[in-house]
Formats: C-alpha cells, sequence, structure tokens
C-alpha cells in the first residue's frame, strides 16, 4: 500500500483522488491551505450573488470522504523535498509520502500596478478573495464604485457578481472589445453590448496606469493612462487572466516553467511526482491545445488520467475534442471544437445573430474540403455528444448545418431558430 | 397559507425594497387585514363588497410586487439574495410565516368554529361568513370552512403563478407549466366541483383531477354510496375515478414520467411552485434526508392501501346476489393485483433492483399478511383488531390533516415547498415508483459540461442532489423528481434537459466523462 499525497483540493485533485480509490487501496491525503473541503470555485460568484450559501458550492457531503478514505489534511506546503518525500508546512510539520500529485492550480497575476498590494484590490480565484470583497463590497454604501481590470471570464462573473448588490462598476478592458483574443468579432461585440445593458462602465481598449490609496491604505481611486482619467472607487477587482501557483515549488528541484513542467504522462522530471489541472505546463501543447490549460474540464481529465498511471495503467493525457463553457450575463455560451477569434489559413467562419441580440453562433469551417471545424453557440444550448461525434466522424459543415435540431438541446417548449439559421446559411452560400 | 401572501416573495433585494414594492405589500397587507378584522367578527359592511376589495386587494398586491421585482430588467435567473432574505433563508420572517401558517392549518382542520364556521345549521359568522356572498353565486349554498381555503388557495395559485411566470419569462417550459396548474386549480379544483354541486347536489364534492390515493375518501362508504345514488352521472364519476388510478396514470406517467401530475395538475403541487417557490431553495439534500424519505413515502403508501382496502371491506357483503362484489371476491382481487405488480417487477426489474427489491418485498408481504389476516380472523371489520374505521380516522388525522396541511404547507419556510410531495404523498409514491421503473422521462446530462457549481441541487425543491448525477455525466432518474425544470433553468452551462426518450440506456452511470480520451472512457466505463 503506497501513501499518495495530493496538493490541492480543487477538482483536479479530488478527482484523482477518488479514481485512485475505485482503482487501488492506497493511502490517500488531499492537502489542501484554502479549505477544509471541496467546493467548486466556479460557484463562488453565486455565494457573494446569494443564490447558494458557500455549503452548497461543495459536491460532497462530510461522511464521503471518511467512506472512501481519503484524508484531508489543511495546511500550507511550503517546501517539497523530493529525495526524501517529504512536504514540509509552513505550520511547522512534515508529511512522507510515495507517490506526489501537485494540483495547486492557478493564482490571480499583477503585473507590478502601482498600488496592487492596497486593502481594497482583490482577484476572485480563491476562497479568502471572497470574504475580502464580502467585508469591501458588502453593499453600494460601503462600496460606492468598483473598477475591475482585465477583460475576461472572470472579470465579467466580477462585475455580473457586484452589480446583484447594486453597485456599479466601471469595466477596464485592455483589448478593443471583450474578450476578442477568443470570441470572433461578431460574438464578442454582443457580448459588449450584453455588459452595457447590465448597466456597466464598460471601457474598451483602456489599461490600468495606477490604484491611488486614501490616508488609512485603502483604495481610492484608478487612473487610466489613455485619457488621464482618474475614476474614484473603494474596490478593484485584478481579474487580469490567472497564472500557475507554483512558487512554493521552486527550490525542490522539480522543473518549473511557467508552471510545472510535464510529459505527456502527466510526469515531472522527478520520479514519483506528478502535476495536474491548471498549474501543469506541457512542453507542448496537446493538439491545438494551449501548453497549460487553465479550464476546470481538463483538470477534471488530467484527474481522472494521472489515476490511471498512479495505479498502473500508465496513459498519456490524451484529452478529446476540445470544449468549454461560460455565461456571460445572462447569456450561456458552449464550443465544440476549434473557433478561433479569426479565421486562420483555409478556415471560415459563419455567423448568425438573432435579431434579439442575445443568440448566435459561428462555425467554423476547412475551407479547401468543407470539413466542420468547429462551433461557438451563444443563447442556444447544444448537445455536447452530438458535435463530439460529428467531430470525431468528420463531418462537413453542411451535413452539420442541415441537422442542427439534432443537436439542439434547450428546454422543451423553447423557440427553435434551426430554420433561420440554415436559411441564413443557405443565403451565404449564394452570395459567395 | 394566506398570511405569508406578501412577505414570501423573495427579498431579491438585499438593499431593502423599493417605493414601489413597499406599496405594493401595503396594499396587500391591507387586503390580509379586512380578513383579520373579519376573522375577529368585527361587522363590516356589506359582505359582498368586503371580499372582493380584500382579495383584490391581495391579488393587486401580488401582482404590482412582482412588476416592481421583475419588470425592466432582464430576461434571466432572478435569484439575487434570496439566501440573503429572512423569509427565504430560514430568518426571523421566515420562522414567524412558519408558525402563522402552522396556526392557521390546525384552526382550519380542527377549530373550523374559530373561523366562525355556523355548527348544524346556524348561520356563519366571522371570516367564514364574509365567503358566503361568493359561494351562494356559485353553488347557492354557504360557505363552510373548506370553501374559504379553497378561495384562499386558488388565489394565492393563480397571484403567485403571475409572479412565477413572471421570474421565469426566458423559459417558456416553467410558463407554460405554471399556466397549466393555474387552470387546473382554478377549473377542477374550485370552481367544477362548485358547479356540479349545483346541478346535483347529491354529488360528493369531486375533483375529477384529484386521484387515489392522494384522494383518499373517494372510495369511503358515504362516498361511493353518494355516487352511486345519483345514477349514470355518478357512476360515470366512480368509473373515471377507478380509470384514473389504472389506466390514465400509467399511461401518461409512462410518456412524460410523474410531472404530468405533480408539477402540471396536482393542487398540492401547484401551490408549492407557486406561493412555495421562494422556499424550494431550503430542502434538505443529504443522504440522509434522502434514506428518510424512501420510508416514509413508502410508509404512508403502505398505510393507505391497507386503510382503503379495509374501508371498502366493512361496507362489501358476504352475498353475491347482493351485489356482485363480495368480501372475498374483493380481497382476492386486491391480492391478485398486487401480486402481479410484484412479479412483474421481478422479471423485468430484476437487474435494476438490488437492495431496495427486499424493502419492496417486505412491503408487499406486510400488504397482503395484514389483508388476509383480515379476511380470515371471521371479524368483519378488523385488521390487527383495529377497526377499519379507526384506520380510516387515523389516516384521515394524520396523513390527511397534519402531514399534507399542517407540516406540508404550514412548514413551506423551513422545510421547503415539497415536503408533503417527497415525504408523505402516496400518489407520489405510486408515480415516482413508475417513473424510475416504467418510463421514457429523464434528466438528460450533457455530455462532460458540468461544473459542479450547485444551483441545480439547491434550487431542487425535492432534496435531489442533481449535481451528483450530473458532475458524473449521468442522466436523472429519480422516482422523487416531479419535473419542475427549475435545476435546468438555473444550471448556468446548459448541462440539464427534461426529455422523454428511449427506455434504452436512460440509466447510464459512468466514471469517465465526455470529452477525455475515448479510449480511456472505454476502458473504465465499459469494464
Amino acid at each position: 500500500m503506497k501513501h499518495i499525497v495530493i496538493i490541492g483540493n480543487g477538482i483536479s485533485g479530488v478527482t484523482a483522488a477518488r479514481h485512485i480509490r475505485k482503482l487501488s487501496d492506497n493511502q490517500i491525503t488531499i492537502v489542501s491551505a484554502e479549505t477544509d473541503y471541496f467546493f467548486s470555485r466556479t460557484a463562488l460568484m453565486y455565494v457573494y450573488m446569494g443564490h447558494m450559501t458557500f455549503e452548497h458550492t461543495q459536491p460532497y457531503e462530510k461522511w464521503f470522504w471518511e467512506k472512501n478514505r481519503i484524508d484531508l489534511k489543511k495546511g500550507y506546503v511550503k517546501h517539497i523535498e523530493t529525495k526524501s518525500k517529504t512536504l514540509h508546512f509552513a505550520e511547522g510539520d512534515s508529511l512522507q509520502y510515495d507517490k506526489l500529485i501537485i494540483a495547486t492550480g492557478s493564482k490571480p497575476n499583477k503585473f507590478g500596478w502601482p498600488g496592487q498590494d492596497l486593502d481594497g484590490v482583490m482577484g476572485m480565484y480563491h476562497k479568502q478573495d471572497l470574504e475580502n470583497l464580502e467585508k469591501y463590497a458588502p453593499n453600494n454604501k460601503v462600496c460606492k464604485r468598483a473598477v475591475i481590470v482585465g477583460g475576461g471570464l472572470i472579470g465579467i462573473e466580477l462585475a455580473e457578481m457586484l452589480h446583484s448588490r447594486h453597485i456599479p462598476v466601471t469595466f477596464l478592458v485592455r483589448e478593443t472589445s471583450f474578450w476578442n483574443g477568443v470570441l470572433p468579432e461578431g460574438e464578442s461585440a454582443m457580448i459588449n453590448r450584453e455588459i452595457l445593458r447590465h448597466g456597466i462602465d464598460l471601457r474598451l481598449g483602456v489599461n490600468l496606469k495606477e490604484i491611488k490609496a486614501d490616508a488609512n491604505g485603502k483604495v481610492k481611486s484608478v487612473v487610466i493612462p489613455e485619457t488621464g482619467e482618474e475614476i474614484e472607487c473603494n474596490v478593484v477587482g485584478l481579474t487580469a487572466g490567472v497564472s500557475p501557483n507554483v512558487d512554493f515549488i521552486k527550490e525542490s528541484g522539480i522543473e518549473i516553467g511557467r508552471g510545472v513542467k510535464v510529459n505527456p504522462f502527466l510526469e515531472t522530471n522527478v520520479p514519483n511526482v506528478y502535476a495536474i489541472g491548471d498549474c501543469a505546463e506541457q512542453h507542448e501543447g496537446i493538439d491545438q491545445r494551449r501548453p497549460i490549460e487553465a479550464v476546470w474540464y481538463t483538470g477534471r481529465m488530467m484527474g481522472e488520467t494521472v489515476a490511471q498511471t498512479i495505479c498502473g495503467n500508465r496513459i498519456q493525457y490524451k484529452p478529446g475534442h476540445w470544449f468549454n463553457s461560460a455565461k456571460f450575463m445572462d447569456i450561456e455560451y458552449q464550443t465544440y471544437g476549434w473557433v478561433f477569434a479569426k479565421p486562420r489559413d483555409n478556415e471560415g467562419h459563419f455567423h448568425w445573430k438573432h435579431e434579439d441580440d442575445t443568440k448566435c453562433i459561428t462555425v467554423c469551417y476547412d475551407t479547401t474540403n468543407n470539413k466542420f471545424l468547429g462551433i461557438n453557440t451563444f443563447g442556444i444550448r447544444m448537445r455536447h455528444e452530438v458535435f463530439d461525434r460529428w467531430l470525431t466522424e468528420g463531418r462537413d459543415v453542411d451535413h452539420v448545418m442541415n441537422h442542427l435540431p439534432e443537436a439542439n438541446f434547450d428546454p422543451e417548449f423553447f423557440k427553435h431558430f434551426e430554420k433561420d439559421i440554415l436559411f441564413a446559411y443557405n443565403k451565404q452560400l449564394e452570395t459567395v | 397559507m394566506s398570511n405569508k401572501l406578501n412577505q414570501s416573495m423573495s427579498l431579491a433585494d438585499p438593499n431593502g425594497i423599493s417605493t414601489k414594492q413597499k406599496v405594493a405589500t401595503g396594499l396587500g397587507v391591507l387586503g390580509l387585514f379586512i380578513l383579520v378584522l373579519a376573522f375577529l367578527n368585527i361587522q363590516l359592511p356589506n359582505k359582498a363588497i368586503t371580499l372582493t376589495v380584500a382579495l383584490g386587494l391581495i391579488s393587486v398586491g401580488i401582482v404590482l410586487y412582482t412588476h416592481a421585482l421583475y419588470s425592466g430588467k432582464s430576461k434571466g435567473i432572478k435569484n439575487d439574495g434570496i439566501w440573503f432574505g429572512s423569509i427565504s433563508s430560514r430568518g426571523v420572517l421566515g420562522w414567524i410565516t412558519g408558525v402563522i401558517l402552522t396556526s392557521f392549518y390546525i384552526v382550519l382542520y380542527f377549530y373550523p368554529q374559530f373561523l366562525g364556521l355556523g355548527k348544524d345549521g346556524a348561520a356563519n359568522t366571522g371570516l367564514i361568513s364574509v365567503f358566503d356572498p361568493l359561494s351562494q353565486l356559485l353553488s347557492g349554498r354557504n360557505a363552510s370552512q373548506w370553501f374559504v381555503y379553497g378561495t384562499l388557495y386558488t388565489i394565492a395559485i393563480l397571484a403567485f403563478g403571475y409572479k412565477f411566470i413572471k421570474k421565469y419569462r426566458h423559459n417558456r417550459y416553467e410558463q407554460i407549466r405554471t399556466g397549466s396548474v393555474m387552470f387546473f386549480q382554478l377549473a377542477f379544483a374550485f370552481l367544477i366541483p362548485e358547479f356540479m354541486y349545483r346541478m346535483n347536489s347529491g354529488l360528493p364534492y369531486y375533483d375529477l383531477k384529484s386521484v387515489w390515493p392522494l384522494n383518499y375518501y373517494i372510495f369511503d362508504e358515504w362516498s361511493v354510496k353518494g355516487f352511486l345514488s345519483n345514477g349514470n352521472i355518478g357512476l360515470a364519476l366512480i368509473v373515471f375515478g377507478i380509470i384514473s388510478i389504472f389506466v390514465i396514470t400509467p399511461i401518461l406517467t409512462y410518456k412524460y414520467g410523474k410531472r404530468w401530475y405533480c408539477s402540471w395538475v396536482c393542487g398540492c403541487g401547484g401551490l408549492a411552485e407557486t406561493a412555495g417557490d421562494s422556499f424550494r431553495q431550503l430542502s434538505s439534500k443529504k443522504m440522509s434526508a434522502w434514506k428518510l424519505e424512501r420510508w416514509l413515502i413508502h410508509t404512508v403508501l403502505v398505510f393507505s392501501v391497507i386503510m382503503t382496502t379495509a374501508m371498502v371491506y366493512t361496507y362489501l357483503g358476504y352475498d353475491s346476489n347482493n351485489f356482485w362484489l363480495t368480501k372475498g371476491l374483493f380481497i382476492g382481487l386486491v391480492i391478485a393485483f398486487l401480486t402481479l405488480v410484484f412479479v412483474i417487477i421481478m422479471y423485468f426489474k430484476r437487474n435494476e433492483l438490488g437492495k431496495d427489491a427486499k424493502y419492496g418485498a417486505i412491503g408487499y408481504f406486510v400488504v397482503i399478511a395484514a389483508l388476509l389476516a383480515m379476511h380470515f380472523t371471521g371479524s368483519t371489520d378488523e385488521v390487527f383488531l383495529i377497526k377499519a374505521g379507526s384506520l380510516r380516522s387515523a389516516y384521515g388525522f394524520y396523513i390527511g390533516s397534519i402531514f399534507s396541511g399542517v407540516i406540508g404547507t404550514g412548514f413551506y419556510p423551513i422545510l421547503g415547498n415539497r415536503s408533503w410531495c417527497r415525504f408523505g404523498c402516496p400518489m407520489a409514491a405510486i408515480l415516482g415508483f413508475q417513473q424510475r421503473m416504467f418510463s421514457k422521462f429523464r434528466i438528460t446530462t450533457n455530455g462532460g459540461q458540468c461544473i459542479s457549481c450547485g444551483n441545480c441541487s439547491t434550487h431542487c425543491e425535492m432534496g435531489i442532489d442533481v449535481r451528483a448525477y450530473a458532475q458524473k455525466g449521468e442522466n436523472i432518474v429519480r422516482s422523487s423528481c416531479v419535473g419542475c425544470g427549475v435545476c435546468s433553468a438555473v444550471c448556468p452551462r446548459g448541462v440539464l434537459k427534461l426529455e422523454n426518450g428511449s427506455m434504452e440506456g436512460r440509466i447510464n452511470p459512468t466514471e469517465i466523462l465526455l470529452g477525455n480520451d475515448v479510449n480511456l472512457m472505454d476502458l473504465v466505463n465499459k469494464k
């Protein structure tokens, strides 16, 4: 019986633990400095918004961990001593392992902005960030305005959170349109309008120069370099992306790039040490994926995979077709396959948008052979299983457009738009 | 029920309520206050006008409040702040509302004289008398406590149904379903029985949509005699009651799941879905609650089967010359039917049952043993030395009144809005059994898209841990699911969809979710 220690109780680490338990009788310990129990990070926003309590974000009841003999240890790992296979904790104690899985996730980026460590400046990633936000932005009397810096998925969620408590929000986005490094132009523009419709002060194409403090070291205002404008605020949310949370590993001899370097088997350069989830960095991206994938789903898949390897069935991390999802204020987003912001060589995009400005799709295909490459869908739910199958079968874009009703996943009695979409698609073909 | 009208609209705005909302609340409270004055037996002017004004103010208050709350806001999920509102998170307002509601039910069921019910033909006074003009208008007789209750109940479903439809502006499933419960309450539960009385005053009250065993009194002696003494229409009604149980219910449940009844037609469900919507998040999602639920609801079912059989048994005769259905034949038919169901399950579903089969078998044998004991102990109307009449009154008291009314609705703000449906309703037990075993209904999980956020579980009024299935990529096939569709509505990632499809592959446990290595999925999932 081996002792498997997992640092990090997020989706990656917990998935690995669950699968190791299914496959083996090994001793399992999960270490976390953040919380006692696994919770869904993506659900933190709903706690602040009052849709759920924090307990609701925990997918497993307490008995689950005992029943499955998964030990939980609260502690901050300060140093990993790989030679003696020992973890040293900031609290002073230590823990021996036979195999180690590093699943420490990410931390919010800070780019050296003046004032970035003031009181009232925070990311929105850890449970502690939520507590901080509750402290500095409980309502619109304590927090008269909040400024969010960085236009990505967490930024828009933070905007929605603050908006739910009627706190005025100024949203600084460096790009000329929201998330347009990922979303094609039409979609990105629609989300811009969705943000504005919610009364959020969206500023496109602007940066942050500095955060100014009041006499007590608390946030007072931010300054925008482009216009020199100073915006008074009580809270600043830094949501300019995340990076692997690996600082504590630096002295351990485990190879680090931006994240923990791993091979396709999720193994690090040190035997019996593995890394999964947001903190893992592939030497080269798999398929068209990035070397670091900071996504819920990929964390879970790496957890499923590494459990096999640890339990004697050594396999590579070979994720299937790319998929992802998000929600932008009231508009749900799903993506299957690859749709890049700008069509690459030999790629074409078909874009359809509903007149109500809350639904649209973009289909990407290969212009040389008409092969379907991927779809982004906004405001219309679609079936993962169907698109996964079409991608595997290598269907062409005509097939996909003609069979779109098969992929619809909206609730019963919802209005369907496949006919409109197909009509627009055929019309586009005529004009080309 | 009526007392929570204005507080229960989830205080979605953590910064307090707007002026419009305050005015609306004031109007509603004023309407309630008039009813309280009537309750206190204070002489009010013209009863018809008083009642119209009171009910009008309550309804208008709710409608205006709804507009203040939702109009001008975008379509989408409107759950902001429900865990901060005192009423919707077991705060002080929640407990106060619970106590008031519970007291109301106790008075309603056991002390109707406090509401002003005139005894032995005496004229009504107090609250009930205010409802006399409306009752006279509909059925030509004076009001009873049940008429008062039915009226307030219907107004609650209509007014809060309107609120629910506004809250779910983006979701046509929710809107159509709510329109359906509003219609069935108004027409079937409220108006039609009153009109039926007007046309044929000998007929017992019969809400056509209420099916045995929810409608546990339909086969009581007085009820059956009432139907049979009223010619063909009475006979047709009782035949319809039997067809409802044995034909209509199984077919609809097979095609659509139990939701066709529980969240589209049923009055208890109707109140829970509308007036109770603000409390759906309070249901317990613990495994222990699920265990309790399974024991409790099936015990109630067994109790209702024995009770009904015993009741019918008492008024049947021994001699087939008098009436073709004798005591012996009746017991034989019941045993034959139960055995048939038992054999069919054991034969076709043996692979799905496992441990639960034992409990099912125990329940089955308890019923059969009780029936045989009843028949052969020689005493004509006793089961285990308990009089069938006592059994019937115990059922009516503990299940019909205490469980479904006092606890089921009175405890909305504490236990959530479906505790009766979940823990007690024998009809839900039968439909749930059919749904789990023989139905095309399921909630489909969308591949690997779940992010385990927990909105689905939190807002499940039946306390199903929906997330536990969704995060495994597994369809939800549960007896207790009433198909309200809210899990699907609140899911931020479009993971859940209520569907009727093929029975094949309906239950699909998975370990590795869609999106990962296909070989790994094959290896683990098909082991």
